[in-house]
């Protein structure tokens, strides 16, 4: 029984086709992997799964509930993360992640330190965010992801600037949350380190 | 599964709750840089001054243009900040989360055009009154220009706000945001320069208020509606 399942999707970018007819089925605790060559269309899939992009034609379903993509339920349970990560440059992480998370759920101090030091971010969060290097933004930006709640997690090359501790922490942040019964679809080349069971793989600009 | 849905700590926000987030966090980066919020000011206070010197210092000659050059003013300068309303949460991915976080995007919208009505409209509306003093406008009629000026700036920030997410899309959309707005602001402008007459004058300018306060209530109702489903487009 997938947790998320999309059939028939169309897309146009500008005269042609980037999807015609892609399905695509997960299951809960599972992740699947994006790969793809520049311009394959990840994040553009990406884009339309979460509800930012409206494609022709979709049929989107969600624990088994045929939904649009703009389902205000479908967005309360799902996280995005984009190539920018919504941070403000005059606020401190600590202050971006408390209005990222608060737009959604309350959030308590203790889930905020434990989220802090999970994705390293101890010595740098409470500095404003103009001051910190990319691979510490990305950082912070995953804090908001873990605090999020969500069920779903849409990620778009969660790796980028990030230093190689930082990469095995995608994977492993991956991992956790697919123990948690979550579920993930992530646009990236990087090996996650998840068990073969847990991945399903899709190659983009391949026969679809 | 559902251990993931809801995890213990997770209550979500309400509504009201996420836009006054959002109110709270456009008031604290524009105290973080104030030189946002004193443009606006300094230049409705260059321009309304240029006029002593530039057309006569005669106080009854002054006092005849005075409606004119502060709404114009006053009009001009809340257009300076428009631009920076919605492009700065595009740019860095805010505005695709609000888009996403469950929220109804249309309180996310009113919430920072009432920031932006805080940060520049009401500042603008308390400036006036000094400003008239050096165009000869009496004290009697401050009142007046006080209460004229911030319907009316209510309504600028809305109807600049559909513009401003009209033009989301639109690279260096500065000239085009003026094109739109200006003309759709122009019966505030009538109205609001009227009531000014009127104050000055001491006459009793309920009349023209009465109009500014239904074009604000008008705006308040259509305009977020409008600018959400402009900025919903914009991201795309």
């Amino acid at each position: 029984m997938p947790e998320l399942s999309v059939k028939n999707l169309l897309v146009f970018r500008g005269e042609r086709h980037l999807f015609r007819g892609l399905a695509l089925a997960v299951p809960a605790q599972r992740c699947l992997q994006i790969t793809g060559v520049n311009g394959a269309g990840k994040t553009t899939l990406l884009r339309v799964l979460a509800g930012l992009l409206e494609p022709e034609h979709l049929e989107l379903r969600w624990r088994e509930r045929a939904i649009s993509p703009r389902d205000a339920g479908y967005h309360g349970e799902l996280a995005y993360l984009g190539h920018d990560a919504a941070l403000k440059a005059d606020l401190t992480g600590l202050e971006n992640i408390r209005f990222a998370v608060g737009l959604r759920s309350t959030l308590g101090p203790a889930a905020l330190a434990a989220a802090i030091a999970r994705v390293g971010a101890q010595k740098f969060a409470d500095r404003l965010v103009r001051t910190l290097s990319a691979g510490q933004k990305r950082r912070i930006a995953l804090a908001s992801l873990l605090l999020s709640g969500s069920s779903l997690w849409l990620l778009d090359e969660p790796a980028t600037n990030l230093d190689a501790a930082g990469q095995a922490l995608i994977g492993e942040l991956i991992g956790e949350q697919l123990a948690r019964g979550g579920t993930v679809i992530a646009a990236t080349h990087q090996d996650l380190g998840l068990a073969a069971t847990a991945r399903i793989a899709l190659e983009l600009g391949s026969g679809t | 599964m559902n251990s993931a849905a809801n995890p213990p700590h997770l209550v979500r926000t309400g509504a009201l709750a996420a836009a006054l987030k959002v109110l709270q966090r456009d008031l604290r980066l524009a105290v973080r840089r104030p030189s946002q919020l004193l443009q606006p000011l300094a230049f409705f206070a260059v321009v309304s001054l240029l006029f002593p010197l530039g057309y006569t210092p005669e106080l009854d000659k002054l006092r005849a243009i005075a409606p004119g050059v502060l709404w114009v003013g006053a009009l001009l300068a809340s257009m300076l900040a428009l631009d920076s309303l919605f492009r700065e949460d595009a740019a860095d991915g805010t505005l695709e989360q609000f888009l996403i976080c469950g929220q109804p995007l249309v309180g996310l919208v009113a919430a920072k055009t009432l920031a932006h009505w805080l940060l520049t409209g009401l500042p603008l509306t308390l400036m006036a009154p000094l400003l008239g003093i050096a165009l000869g406008v009496p004290v009697a009629a401050m009142p007046g220009i006080l209460s004229s000026l911030a319907l009316g700036s209510v309504t600028l920030s809305l109807i600049g706000a559909v513009g401003a997410g009209l033009t989301l899309g639109v690279r260096r959309g500065g000239v085009l945001l003026s094109l739109l707005t200006l003309p759709l602001a122009v019966p505030v402008l009538v109205f609001g320069a009227r009531a000014t007459e009127l104050a000055i004058a001491g006459e009793s300018l309920t009349g023209p208020l009465y109009l500014l306060a239904a074009l604000a209530v008008l705006g308040a109702t259509l305009a977020p509606l409008a600018a959400a489903a402009a900025v919903r487009i914009g991201v795309e």
